[in-house]
Order: structure tokens, then C-alpha cells, then sequence
């Protein structure tokens, strides 16, 4: 701070107590929500402090699931969502730094075109070729299963590109000595290219696994059996069950189900995450 | 690019890149020229024969009064988000960097709703501004505003995905700027200070204007969310309705494709998006290039 301005100090603390207040508002209502029972929640004024039916709401949602999903538990939405968003972070970690490894560390034939291939894919959102991607995993028999869940999002210009600058700023002399020492290509690649770039693989990781979690057209697009719903995917469903009024302390409990793994990932590992967004936008 | 030391060339490499090739033809390329070729195709009413129709499905796209406006509305609506989330996180940016005490609590209660779901996003202002029992429709009640209702109103449809899309953006602008100001040398700042000029001043003079290559990125960043991530939103709070008021391109790329299922003119689309953001991002870096050069 350059000078001591008490009621300046004041404001900037106002604002931002005012501008969390306003962010955090519709998460303070989801929450209450999920607190109170179907009855109380048809009522206006709605309410805006906690009720006593957390648990049975969470029991409910866990155990049975909710109008518009096919009586699947939200257990096992929530196993769906874990195990897609793992797959498609690990598998953008794996194939982007071993094709990263051989952009930057080999010369051969065709180097630039691989390089220019993989860049194409950044500009092709999901959203705007879904229909022909639909046709492709519906060919190859991938809907309804887990692999056609993630491989499709897999590619990762971005991981690519991250993995790119970090083995850029490794220095030559590592590879030399590896050479010295008698280490094949894989055995650098293992044992010291990838150590070293470990807190960039944990920030990828970060900003991969809430990327693969929130997907939500994907999934819904290639899942049609209900046991392989993803917990993001059933909101909507929940919102649409039928002719009744939205059943909304379920829809709200599984909001926070659905939320809180991110979240605390973003919050737990803020440091990575914080770092993982700006190297991998840039 | 290459390492000055690597290896010659050999199987290895080809062996490397494959599987991140293999996925980016089976699933990118395919695919897009997939829909390449199916924009310049007409299909019969049948759906079983379809022929070469050079550009019919372009013009007639741009002919459709309701393309138009779907192209407009969704300049109004990336324009309003990204003014909207850009100003709101420069503003409390700008407060949290000058607060000492507090300022990494602040950070953390800031950044969270990043991690949320665009269409739990949509699910939680939906239930705010629910017409019948949402809390914020009571709020407006009781100071008299009583003509609240999204689902009929297409006006504060978009005010209401213009909102949960808002939301969710901030903790990303507020992130890059906080960063943005940080780097900042504090002499400049300092400098400024003993030529008396007061903290507005300063903010508006240097800090502002030295933010301008990050307020540029976020600019681009926000539009291209605003374009694309925001389809979980749309899709669960109006499904592009009322009437219309709420369908942008991406949304309307969808709704063509799988629930009209006219695939020439999804795909018509499908290619003008591409081409959309094929040019934002060589806006964004060629912008990238000329902040190296700085």
C-alpha cells in the first residue's frame, strides 16, 4: 500500500465482502433447499435458513434417486462422473506428453504436420460437430460405455502445448547426461522428464479432472441407458420429470452432490489450480 | 521448437504420437470435414438420397430471418457477459489488491464457482427466479415488480442466462487480473503517488492501461465461452425459448441437427462456427505474439 487511506481500506473491504456475499448467495439457497422437505419447499416465501431433512434428503438421493432419472441413485451418477472425468484427465495427461515428448525431443519426417494436426483439434469444440461425432461413436459401438464417455474428449491441444513448454525450458545438458549414462529414449522420459514436470502434470490434472467432470452435452448426446447417467447430465432431467412441479430440494442435493468434488478440488488445491489456468490458457 | 540435442529419427516417435493422432482423426478430422461435406449436401424429405448443392444451404441460412437474429443475439448475449463478468471481477480485483489483511480469504471465497457445471449454474438461477416460488421473484414482489416470468417474457430469459452465465465467469477474470495487477512493479504505482495523484487516478492511468493485453485476452476467452460453454445453460433453463428469444448458434447447431434433424443446415452452421472460432483464435495469437515483443 502506497499511503494510509483508513476509509478507502473500508470500501475495498465493503466491496468485496458485498461482491462474495452476491457470488456465494445462490449456493447458500441451494444448500437451504436441500434442507427441507418436499412440503416446505412449495411454500412462498421459500426459506432461506437450514431446515432439519439434510440427511434424509441426502439418504434419498443416494439410495433411490429422484422424479426424471429412472429411479438410478445418485450414488452411482456420482461413480459415472468420477470415473469419466478420471479417464479423460489421466488420458489427456498420457498421450499429450508422449506426443509432446516426441515433438520436442525427436527429429523425423512429418514432425510439424503431427504438431499442426494436434493444434486443429483447440479449435474444434465438441459443440460444433456433434452431430458427425455422434455418427462416429455410434459406429464404432462406444455409446453407453465409458470409453465412449472419454476417449473422444481426450485429444488435448492444450495439454500438449503445456507439456511442450515445460520440456522447452528443461535444460539439454539432462538429455546429454542421460545419453552418458546409457539411457534409452523411454528411460529419459521416465525417470527424468516426467519427475521434473511433475507440479505441471498436478496443475493439468486440476483444470482436466473439473473439465471432464462438468461435461454435460457429450454425455447426454451418447448415454440413453440410465445406469450410465452422469450426475451433471441428471439436473436437467430432474428439472424436465414429466408434468410435476420440479421436485426441488432433490434437484438442489444433487446440485451440491454434483458441485462439492470440483469445488473442493479447486479450493484444496488452489495453488496448482491457479497455475494450471493460467499456463494452460496462455 | 526441437531440442538442439535429440534423437535421430527412428520408429519411436511415430509410435508416440499415435495415439493422440489416431483420436485426432477419428474424432476431430473425420468428423469435421464430415460435416464439411454434408453443409454442401441436400438431403430428400426421406432422408434417403442427398445430393450436391454447392453453397444453397449457406445462402439459404443466411436468408432465415431466424438465423439472423439467432446471429445477433448472440453477439448481444457474449457482448453482455463479457462486459458484465470483465468489469464486475476488474472491480473486485482492483479491492483485493489493495487490501493486505484478508486478501488470500478473499481469493479463496472468489474462485469456487469456477469449478461449477455451466448447467448447474443454469439450475441454480433458475430456481432463484423461479416465477412461482423463486426467492428472488418473492424480493422483486414485495418491491413491487410482479411481472416477472421468464418463461413467457423472452427478454428476462436472457437477462436470466445473461446472469448464470455471468456468475459463473467471474472467479476467471478475477483470477487472471489479480495476477494481472500483481505483476505491476509497485514504482510505478509509487512514483505516481509522490506526483500526488490520488488511488482513482492512479488506477485509471497506470494500473488500467498496463492491464490492457490481459483485459484483451479475458475479452476473447469470454466471447468464445459465451459462444460455446454457455449450451448447458441455455439448455436446461429455456431450452432457447420463449419464442425464440434465448436460441444462440451453438444452441440452435443442436436443436437443428438432433431434435430437426435437418442435417444440411446444422452442419451449414456447424462449419460457420468453426470458422468463428478458427478467427478469435487467430485474433487471440496473433495478440500473444505481439505481447512477446513488447
Amino acid at each position: 500500500m502506497v499511503e494510509n487511506r483508513p476509509w478507502l481500506t473500508f470500501i475495498s473491504h465493503l466491496t468485496m465482502i458485498l461482491g462474495i456475499l452476491v457470488v456465494a448467495f445462490p449456493i447458500w439457497v441451494t444448500f437451504v433447499a436441500s434442507t427441507h422437505d418436499t412440503v416446505r419447499m412449495t411454500q412462498v416465501p421459500l426459506p432461506l435458513w437450514p431446515g432439519h431433512h439434510f440427511f434424509d434428503n441426502l439418504r434419498q438421493a443416494m439410495t433411490k434417486g429422484a422424479y426424471g432419472t429412472g429411479g438410478i441413485p445418485i450414488g452411482r451418477m456420482l461413480l459415472n462422473s468420477l470415473v469419466m472425468a478420471l479417464m479423460i484427465a489421466v488420458g489427456k495427461i498420457v498421450i499429450s506428453a508422449l506426443s509432446a515428448f516426441a515433438i520436442v525431443y525427436f527429429r523425423f519426417p512429418f514432425r510439424m504436420g503431427f504438431f499442426w494436426m494436434i493444434f486443429i483439434t483447440l479449435m474444434l469444440p465438441v459443440e460444433v460437430r456433434i452431430v458427425p461425432t455422434f455418427a462416429v461413436v455410434a459406429d464404432l459401438g462406444m455409446l453407453n460405455s465409458y470409453w465412449g464417455l472419454s476417449i473422444p474428449l481426450i485429444a488435448s491441444a492444450t495439454a500438449t502445448f503445456m507439456f511442450r513448454q515445460t520440456f522447452l525450458t528443461i535444460p539439454d545438458e539432462m538429455l546429454e547426461a542421460a545419453r552418458i549414462d546409457g539411457a534409452g529414449p523411454m528411460r529419459f522420459f521416465f525417470d527424468i522428464l516426467l519427475p521434473m514436470s511433475r507440479t505441471n502434470i498436478a496443475a493439468l490434472f486440476v483444470i482436466m479432472f473439473i473439465y471432464g467432470w462438468n461435461q454435460y452435452l457429450w454425455p447426454l448426446l451418447i448415454t440413453t441407458d440410465n445406469s450410465m447417467y452422469t450426475v451433471v447430465m441428471s439436473i436437467k432431467q430432474m428439472i424436465e420429470a414429466g408434468m410435476m412441479q420440479p421436485q426441488w430440494e432433490m434437484i438442489m442435493m444433487t446440485s451440491l452432490l454434483a458441485m462439492i468434488p470440483p469445488v473442493l478440488v479447486v479450493v484444496t488445491m488452489q495453488k496448482l489450480f491457479v497455475k494450471g489456468l493460467t499456463e494452460t490458457e496462455k | 521448437m526441437l531440442k538442439r540435442v535429440h534423437y535421430r529419427p527412428s520408429v519411436l516417435p511415430y509410435l508416440l504420437v499415435a495415439p493422440q493422432v489416431a483420436i485426432t482423426i477419428i474424432f476431430f478430422i473425420w468428423p469435421a470435414s464430415q460435416a464439411l461435406h454434408q453443409a454442401f449436401l441436400l438431403e430428400d424429405a426421406f432422408g434417403t438420397s442427398s445430393h450436391f448443392v454447392w453453397f444453397d444451404n449457406f445462402t439459404a441460412l443466411f436468408a432465415d430471418d431466424q438465423y439472423l437474429s439467432s446471429f445477433g443475439r448472440t453477439f448481444v448475449f457474449s457482448f453482455s457477459v463479457a462486459a458484465l463478468s470483465i468489469s464486475i471481477a476488474l472491480l473486485l480485483a482492483a479491492m483485493a489488491n489493495r487490501v493486505i489483511r484478508g486478501s488470500s480469504t478473499y481469493k479463496t471465497l472468489l474462485i469456487w464457482p469456477y469449478a461449477v457445471a455451466p448447467v448447474i449454474a443454469g439450475a441454480l438461477w433458475m430456481f432463484m427466479f423461479d416465477p412461482t416460488l423463486g426467492i428472488v421473484t418473492y424480493f422483486l414482489n414485495m418491491i413491487g415488480y410482479t411481472s416477472w416470468n421468464y418463461r413467457l417474457n423472452g427478454t428476462q430469459a436472457m437477462v436470466l442466462v445473461t446472469l448464470a452465465a455471468t456468475w459463473k465467469q467471474i472467479s476467471y477474470n478475477f483470477l487472471f487480473f489479480l495476477a494481472g495487477m500483481q505483476a505491476i512493479p509497485k514504482s510505478l504505482i509509487e512514483a505516481a503517488a509522490i506526483d500526488s495523484a490520488g488511488p482513482a487516478r492512479r488506477f485509471w492511468t497506470i494500473v488500467f492501461p498496463l492491464l490492457s493485453p490481459t483485459t484483451f485476452f479475458l475479452m476473447v476467452i469470454n466471447i468464445v465461452y459465451a459462444f460455446f460453454d454457455t449450451f448447458g445453460i441455455i439448455h436446461a433453463v429455456t431450452k432457447g425459448g420463449p419464442a425464440n428469444a434465448t436460441t444462440i448458434l451453438v444452441y440452435k447447431v443442436f436443436n437443428d441437427g438432433f431434435v430437426g434433424m435437418d442435417l444440411g443446415s446444422s452442419s451449414a452452421q456447424s462449419v460457420i462456427l468453426m470458422i468463428i472460432v478458427i478467427s478469435l483464435t487467430v485474433i487471440q495469437f496473433r495478440f500473444i505474439e505481439r505481447k512477446v515483443a513488447y
